[in-house]
């Protein structure tokens, strides 16, 4: 019997004050680069982030898991969606793309 | 126009005062979101893909120039510096911060605005024609009925949890600039045999997962008696409409389901119920409203100056013949300012654009302005003598496209830029087609045209009434673009047909192109429309433009 491997997640949310993409990090704080988040490689795990996340409501909202992979920096997004949630919108330079 | 009375001040001054506590409350922990939710929604407050966003209701599309003023100040103040016109008539906000909120409608309260009901299970923004009060072919102003509407519908206490969201949208000239056939319900003004005032209402139009065209459910309804037939249907759908599914709950799946005669038949028995409650009260109320709607004194001037710069100046030429309107006194235009500059984001004003309308309106325009779903701007009441000069003043802010109606004035939400919803970006597919088609230099050879451009099912771009319309999806992971052919927004509705797969971020463009091309080659003259030409020729040429590798497929 072979499993389908788990593909790996990091968990995502908005900030409560600014709105804006937030990752939960190894350490339990949150950043606003989601190459500095945790990559979670295991279903259990990702599902106990997940609730850790979803008690942190004063400081962020709508945690939720997100498909991810390893890169040269550290996860990277594998879905569009995610992935211009990292950078901002396409048509001005506004948001994460130009903010340090 | 009308002006708040001491209800109204007091009401939104309240309700400014119980978000900020609220605001306060969610911020120090006070409030879950699962509490605070439902409050922010209520105050047109979301949460996107990179910030919350502010929906301001610009109620029937009308503005002053001092409230104009006022968006353009809380652009700089609170936001980036710019607002995006939606296709409800709404102005949003991309960028505010949740603690600035509370100011944000306080702001708006001090020019009479608000961003109540542009959320939540309620009767939205009521909509109305953006040349209303200006436009020739008007038998009346909709915006007193409009107004009107606003009032009755704000804080109904029977419509605050209805199924899902409603929306109302007005007519008062038999050429539907409205859409009323796409909304829950549409209302078109007419006269009966004896010359009185009165609806035609249509109901179960809306774009979306289902798309419908609106039915009428009765040919007239005196004025008098609409706001207790309304009052009927919103009661009939409240109980029957449905509750369990998110995507039969709209008015249209209740009209469908239950048939259109036992919709007619519940609304009439419930009118004649509550016909007799409503006592001639709203009668008076909008005898008053109507008083602030009164037309301005419009002057006359002669037209020479008009008529010597068109002669001279070929680009203002242009411009009068793409962005003006047929105004009810003669020496007047309506003048339709493009926010869709090639290559710009179709709906967004900056705020100096903003404040420029303003004081173009203020100083030229009676102080009139409107909003069109289109996410235009228009100048209701212009003397054409005044034309040069705001055309000259236009120009200088990057506001003088002369693109009205033509291939480049799409409509697009904001799709995957912003919207947590979309499936797909919208903003950047309308940025190139316009592009395109300007280098082309093909715009005015093609004519009248509407792309309406969606980033997902939910139809916000329009996509099905558009011309061509695109809707964007995920497949499998990637960006890909549906088109839909011969759709029609205006009293001769329709909902485009699929013209077959998808096309690639990449592959969209060249298709519209090939699209245009094959109705170049397939027109009768210059003065047969894509849509005429769609309607007399079928999908067929357009798909085989579309998919020429089947076609050769199929010959060999």
């Amino acid at each position: 019997m072979s499993r389908r491997p788990y593909t790996p997640k990091v968990v995502a949310a908005n900030d409560l004050l600014k709105g804006d993409a937030v990752w939960l990090t190894a350490n339990d704080s949150w950043t606003r680069n989601m190459c500095e988040a945790e990559l979670i490689e295991d279903e259990a795990i990702a599902e106990d982030r997940l609730i850790f996340a979803i008690g942190q409501g004063n400081i962020v909202v709508g945690a939720y898991l997100v498909d991810a992979r390893p890169g040269e920096n550290g996860p990277e997004p594998t879905h569009f969606r995610e992935a211009f949630r990292t950078r901002g919108p396409s048509n001005y330079p506004h948001g994460k793309q130009v903010e340090s | 126009m009308y002006h708040y009375n001491d209800f109204d001040e007091a009401f939104v001054r309240e309700r400014v005062a119980q978000f900020r506590g609220q605001v306060e409350r969610r911020i120090d922990g006070s409030l879950t979101e699962d509490e605070f939710k439902p409050l922010r929604l209520m105050n047109g407050l979301y949460l996107q893909l990179h910030a919350y966003m502010l929906r301001v209701a610009i109620p029937y599309g009308t503005l002053n120039s001092r409230q104009m003023r006022q968006l353009a100040m809380i652009a700089d103040r609170w936001d980036k510096g710019y607002g995006h016109f939606t296709t409800r008539q709404n102005i949003q906000y991309n960028w505010p911060e949740l603690k600035d909120v509370p100011d944000m409608l306080e702001a708006l309260a001090d020019v009479e605005m608000h961003a109540i009901q542009t959320s939540g299970n309620t009767i939205r923004n009521v909509t109305a024609d953006h040349f209303a009060g200006a436009a020739a072919d008007e038998i009346a102003d909709p915006r007193p009925i409009a107004e009107l509407i606003r009032q009755w519908s704000t804080d109904h206490p029977e419509f605050q949890f209805l199924p899902r969201k409603f929306k109302i949208a007005v007519t008062g000239s038999p050429n539907d600039r409205a859409v009323t056939k796409a909304h829950d319900i549409g209302l078109r003004m007419v006269r009966n045999d004896a010359g009185e005032p009165g609806f035609e209402v249509v109901v179960g139009g809306g774009l979306g997962r289902t798309p419908m065209i609106g039915q009428v459910i009765r040919e007239f309804v005196p004025q008098s008696d609409l706001l207790p037939y309304l009052e009927a249907i919103v009661n009939v759908y409240n109980l029957l409409g449905r509750r369990d599914n998110k995507y039969k709950a709209r008015i249209k799946i209740t009209v469908a389901e239950n048939g259109m005669d036992t919709i007619r038949e519940k609304v009439e028995a419930q009118f004649e119920r509550l016909k007799s409650d409503f006592g001639g009260f709203d009668q008076e109320l909008l005898a008053r409203i109507e008083h602030s709607f009164v037309a301005p004194d419009f002057r006359t001037a002669g037209l020479e100056k008009f008529n010597s710069a068109r002669a001279s100046n070929p680009a203002f030429r242009a411009w009068t013949d793409t962005n003006l309107s047929e105004h009810r006194h003669d020496e007047h235009a309506i003048v339709t300012v493009s926010i869709k500059a090639h290559g710009a984001t179709p709906g967004d004003a900056t705020s100096e654009q903003m404040r420029v309308l303003a004081d173009l309106a203020e100083r030229l325009g009676y102080d009139e302005i409107r909003i069109s779903h289109e996410q235009n701007v228009i100048l209701p009441h212009v003397h054409k003598s005044d034309l040069p000069e705001v055309y000259a003043t236009l120009r200088d802010h990057g506001l003088a496209t002369a693109n009205v109606g033509l291939i480049s004035d799409i409509i697009a939400c904001p799709g995957m830029d912003y919207c947590a919803l979309a499936t797909a970006r919208s903003i950047p597919i309308a940025q190139e087609i316009a592009t395109r088609f300007d280098e082309l230099k093909l715009e005015h050879e093609i004519g009248q045209l509407k792309i309406k451009i969606s980033g997902c099912i939910n139809a916000c771009g329009h996509h099905h009434v558009g011309h061509i319309g695109i809707l964007g999806l995920d497949r499998a992971g990637v960006e890909n673009y549906q088109i839909t052919l011969g759709g029609d927004g205006t009293e001769t509705a329709a909902i485009g047909e699929r013209a077959g797969p998808g096309f690639s971020a990449e592959e969209i463009v060249p298709a519209i192109e090939r699209l245009i091309d094959a109705y170049l080659a397939h027109r009768e003259g210059p003065e047969e429309a894509f849509l005429q030409t769609y309607r007399r020729l079928g999908m067929a040429p357009f798909k085989a433009a579309l998919y020429p590798e089947k076609e050769q497929s199929r010959a060999a």
